[in-house]
């Protein structure tokens, strides 16, 4: 290539980095242990990457994510258009971690006092995601259970501080005991979208609103 | 004959005025909460924190977490259900989210039984 081509190219090339609108925005999927990020984070990346890799485990135990994660370069399409997205899944919030909460859960007590440091310094970085690096937020809740808690209270009140975007979506309605209209009643100010990430179910009416939301 | 009150007898509630925390930086009043948490204390804050604070105080919370030692914090505040009619200076000023009464204690020792709008009960046991 000549080296005036080669300028060219890598001008345009700069130029269409510099005003692409297609940047991705940074996602954060947040909200309290075992709510379902992780199956949800996993299911959007199946969904939507070539080769589908999962984010990480899931797991009934809490703390199973101990790492903020994040997938990047999601693609998803929505009406002709593709929306851009970088998805990060957090460990779940909580305000106490006690070891021995792991013991009933078949673990040694080495592997029980690691697990909770890791899971405290997970939840300390994904508090920091959230005041530096996130661009958006999808709040996953278990809708099988009281969404009327003080973590969620301050997660979502925080979230709000920082003018983020923020998705609600009420998980495991596959479960008998969901419901999604606890959670509208917590939440009003918000939208929320009802989903089975375990399943599958009305995954499409998430990807609208994420291509809304966050588009 | 009257006892002799011995301060590992009972639970100590330091109640926080909002006069006091205003004239503190954010780092001053989460260094206060947790030292006070830290030694089984109940802090109850007239006017609480505001949303990045209490961000602070969950990450700091996290950091000081070890095993057999201090398992964290269990804080319980009025919901913010105003905050979305809250004015829109209100809101400019990050207004909405103080004047909150919070209590905050050690997750081992405080159950939280009822909360509601305008009501929170909590069970305080002792070390
Ligand atoms: N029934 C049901 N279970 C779910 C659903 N989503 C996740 N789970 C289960 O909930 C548990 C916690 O899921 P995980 O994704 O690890 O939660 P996280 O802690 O929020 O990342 C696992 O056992 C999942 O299989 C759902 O939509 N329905
Ligand atoms: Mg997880």
């Amino acid at each position: 290539m000549g080296i005036l081509t080669e300028l060219k190219s890598s001008i345009s090339r700069a130029a269409s980095t510099l005003f692409s609108a297609e940047d991705p925005k940074r996602i954060g999927i947040y909200g309290p242990p075992n709510a379902g990020k992780t199956t949800l984070a996993n299911r959007i990346a199946r969904d939507w990457t070539e080769h589908g890799d999962a984010v990480g485990p899931e797991s009934e135990i809490p703390h199973e994510t101990r790492r903020a994660r994040r997938k990047e370069n999601v693609e998803i399409e929505r009406n002709g258009k593709t929306v851009d997205i970088d998805i990060v899944d957090t460990p779940g919030v909580t305000t106490k971690v006690d070891y021995t909460e792991f013991l009933e859960h078949d673990m040694e007590e080495d592997d029980a006092v690691r697990r909770s440091r890791e899971a405290t310094e997970g939840v300390a970085e994904a508090m920091h995601w959230l005041r530096e690096d996130v661009d958006g937020v999808i709040y996953v809740l278990d809708s099988a259970t009281d969404p009327f808690t003080q973590v969620n209270t301050m997660l979502i009140g925080i979230i709000e501080s920082q003018d983020l975007p923020v998705l609600i979506l009420a998980n495991k309605i596959d479960l008998e005991e969901s419901s999604v209209q606890r959670i509208r009643n917590a939440f009003p100010q918000h939208e929320t979208v009802q989903v089975s990430a375990l399943e599958g179910d009305n995954m499409d009416e998430v990807y609208d609103k994420i291509a809304e939301y966050f588009g | 004959m009257a006892e002799v009150k011995d301060p590992h007898d009972g639970v100590q509630i330091d109640l926080i005025s909002g006069e006091r925390l205003a004239n503190q930086t954010s780092m001053e009043k989460i260094r206060m909460i947790l030292d006070g948490v830290r030694e089984g204390n109940i802090v109850i804050l007239e006017e609480g924190l505001s949303p990045d604070e209490e961000s602070r105080l969950i990450e700091v919370t996290m950091t000081e977490i070890s095993p057999d030692e201090f398992n964290g914090i269990e804080i319980e505040t009025y919901p913010r259900s105003e905050a979305t009619d809250a004015s829109f200076l209100d809101r400019l000023m990050g207004r909405e989210s103080t004047k909150k009464l919070t209590v905050i204690g050690p997750a081992n020792q405080i159950e939280t039984l009822h909360k509601d709008e305008t009501l929170i009960q909590t069970l305080v046991s002792r070390k």
